[in-house]
Parts: structure tokens; sequence; C-alpha cells
């Protein structure tokens, strides 16, 4: 656990210059910008307590936040995605044999079932943001759409980044 | 008592989601003028500095872009000067310039943060306080209108894009006069939306929208874009009238901040005849 502690502020720190560095200024079509840093909270261990686990959320929403100058918008989006993610891993299908140390990465638990956890959480979260953002239905199709493109764009970054991270673990 | 904090403990996730997410939304709700003139400012010295840094490097990616647009300005405001006009008329003459007050001044900022792809987009500028620039003054480049300065702390300022959910520019259209609102709804950053103009009025594809003047922030006769498209929706009787902005959002460089140096005369007279209007 002890080793998970550094381990995670590293992962944070990267993931938080990346977003806000390259990705904010990314726009594909015009209007999609991948929000990777929500892969924080996907890695987070399983065994993680609920309330750290919404404080994480917390925080790291906030940060970004200062970052692109929406306050309080990411933090409520990430907060919600830290609050479903243990009904999402239910969801998905537990492995029973996970102790403490495991965190829900493409390496320890498999593509299926990491693709299937990520794509979920992917949208949920912006599915929370975007409809936050908006603040309305009345353009429901219009930010549905959004949410569904974005998500797919995000998700194939979270990929290559576990692939990228696996890749190196294994020389290791 | 027992009963409660059985309670607190068993559902003690879901009511520290209730607590985080109202926490957020509080945040987010409040967030659009005092707290966020607050903690943006803050955060504003860091992100900004962190920001122009990384600006100082991309633009020299985008100088030959701006020399461009800074060389066609010229030329079009060389036009304008005395020395290329002859006089065709002898018994005109030069009138003494005691008759034109300034009424905008203008200040060159750059722009250092700037998005495109979000429902409300804001655009951070390299000035602020200390180079005169305040809030609700309009920012404008060679193109055309891009925002409303929304916040400023000492050394950058925070802009309210017209690609925002907020957006309500006066605009007119230089054919008929006609005055209408441009609104943005999302999506496209190269399309506004003008509404208000009454459905009887004639307008055609390619007309011109620029600023009415009517609001104090923008100068009147800015470019906002030219007509795309126009119908009317069932049951109205206004014309939604999509149309495409002169000024490219997603290259945005320089621009300039413009300051009504009348803006408090204005205001105070406004203020002064609806307080006798109300008596």
């Amino acid at each position: 656990m002890n080793r998970l502690v550094p381990k995670n502020i590293v992962r944070f720190l990267l993931l938080l210059v990346l977003q806000v560095l390259v990705l904010n200024h990314i726009y594909f079509y015009g209007f999609l910008n991948p929000y990777v840093y929500i892969l924080f909270i996907l890695l987070l261990p399983f065994e993680t307590p609920g309330w750290l686990l919404l404080a994480l959320s917390f925080l790291s929403g906030l940060v970004v936040d200062l970052f692109t100058g929406t306050l309080g918008l990411h933090a409520a989006a990430s907060v919600f995605t830290g609050f479903v993610k243990p009904g999402v891993i239910k969801l998905v299908g537990e492995k029973p044999e996970y102790d403490s140390t495991t965190q829900p990465t493409l390496k320890e638990m498999g593509f299926k079932w990491f693709l299937a956890f990520s794509a979920t959480m992917t949208f949920l979260h912006h599915l929370a943001l975007n409809f936050i953002d908006v603040f309305t239905f009345r353009e429901f199709w219009q930010t549905l759409l959004r949410v569904i493109l974005s998500s797919v764009f995000t998700l194939i970054f979270i990929l290559i980044i576990q692939y990228i991270f696996t890749s190196r673990k294994e020389k290791t | 008592m027992r009963n409660l904090l059985a309670f607190i403990v068993r559902y003690h996730f879901f009511l520290l989601f209730l607590l985080f997410e109202s926490l957020a939304l509080i945040l987010l709700a409040n967030s659009t003028y005092y707290q966020r003139s607050v903690i943006q400012s803050a955060g504003n010295s860091i992100s900004g500095k962190f920001y122009a840094s990384i600006s100082d490097i991309t633009e020299y990616l985008k100088l030959r872009r701006t020399n461009e647009l800074l060389s066609a300005e010229n030329a079009l405001l060389r036009q304008m000067k005395g020395v290329s006009f002859i006089k065709t008329d002898t018994s005109s003459f030069w009138i003494e310039d005691t008759l034109y007050k300034q009424q905008y001044n203008y200040v060159v900022a750059r722009v250092i943060n700037n998005t495109v792809g979000k429902r409300n987009n804001f655009i951070m500028l390299n000035k602020g306080k200390r180079h005169g620039i305040n809030t609700d003054m309009a920012v404008i480049t060679s193109n055309g209108v891009v925002g409303t300065v929304i916040n400023v702390s000492e050394n950058f300022s925070w802009v309210m894009s017209v690609l925002n959910k907020q957006t309500r520019i006066s605009g007119r259209i230089i054919k008929n006069n006609q005055m209408g609102t441009v609104v943005w709804n999302g999506i496209d950053h190269t399309t506004g939306t003008l509404t208000d103009i009454p459905a009887h009025v004639k307008i055609a594809k390619g007309d011109t929208i620029v600023t009415s003047g009517f609001s104090y922030i923008f100068p009147a006769n800015v470019m906002l874009g030219t007509i795309k498209d126009f119908r009317v929706e069932q049951g109205e009787h206004f014309y939604v009238i999509p149309f495409r902005f002169s000024v490219d959002f997603n290259s945005l460089d320089y621009v300039y901040v413009v300051r009504n140096l009348l803006k408090v005369e204005q205001e105070k007279l406004e203020q002064s005849s609806e307080i006798s209007g109300d008596e």
C-alpha cells in the first residue's frame, strides 16, 4: 500500500500536466476535447476507502478547474465519477482474487474488463461534465452527441496511455 | 442519536458524495462573478504565468500569420489617412479636430489561453489592471468582435469569448439597419446566430452584420460576420439567422481591448434618467 501512494501522486501530476499543457489545446473536429485526467480516478486501487476516493476525485477536478477557469465544473463531474466507481466495478464484474494493492489497470485486469470499465466510467464522467456545463436539457441531442464523441476520444487516449505504461513496467 | 450515527456510518459514502457534489455545484453557481474573481485572480497569477511561458514559444509559429494580418490592417489604415486623399472639391477645407473628442482607445494584448470547443469558452490575455484594462471592456481584432472582459487581475485578464452561452451582443444588418441580438448556441466555433430580426424584413445570404454600438461596451460598426442562412421557425415572428463569424476564434493571437472613455458619462446619464423616470 505504501508504495502505491507516491505512485499515485506521480501519476496525478503527470496526468495533470498532460491535460493542462497538451490536451486542453486539442480539439478534434473543432469541439471535442479529451479529458484524460480522469484516468487518475479510474486507477485508484480497489481498496481505496470511500471517503478518500471522493476527496481525491474532488481535488483532481478542482485542480483542473483552476487551469481551465471553470471553477466547480470538473470538480462536480469528477466527484460524480468517483461516486459511481464502486457501482461500475460491481456492474462490470469483480475478480475475486484481488488484494489491497490491486489496481484496476489494463495489465492486472485484462483488456476486456478494462475496456468495459473505462468506457462506462468515461461516458458517465463526460455525461455529467457536459450536462452540468450546458445546464439545460433543451439542447439534449446535441449535448449527447458531444458526450459520446468526446468519450470515444478520451477512451482512445486512456488505452494508449495504459499500453505505454504496461510495456514499460514489463521491462523493469 | 445512536440511530442517526448508525445511519451516517451506513450511508457515509452517499452522504459524502452529496456533500462534495453540492460543494462543487455551489462553487460553480457562485463562481460567475464574486468567487470567481477571488479564486480566479489567485489561479490566474499561477496559470497565467504558466500559459504566458507556453505562448512565448507558440507565438513563433504564428508569426507569419500575425504579420499578414498586421500589414493588411496597416494598408487599411494608410488608406484612411489624409495623405491618400486628393482634394477634388476646392471649396472644402479641413476642420480642426477640436470638434472631435476621442471616445475609444485601444490596448494591444496577446491571447495566452483560449478554448473554442466547450459550451462556454473563455480567453486569457497577458495584460491586466496595470495596463488599464478593466471589466466590461470589449475585445476585438482587426477582423471583428472577440468578447468581453469579465475579470482582471494585476497582469492578466479573463475574457468571455463570444463563444459562450451568456453572450448577448447587439448586432445590426448593415444593408437595412435592422437591429438584433447575437447569441451562440454551441458546437460550431465558426457560426453564430442573430435573433430578434422581425420576419417581414428582407435579408439575403451574404449580408454583413456589425455591432450596433448601442451598448457602452462595443464601438459601433465592428464586424461580426456574414449571413450564411436564415429561416423563420413555425409560429414565430422573428428570423433565426446563422452567420459566419468574421473572426477565426481558433487562431486568435493579438487582440485589442477597447476602452470606452465616455462610458461613465453615458451610464450616469442613463441612471439619472431612470431615477427621474421612476418618480
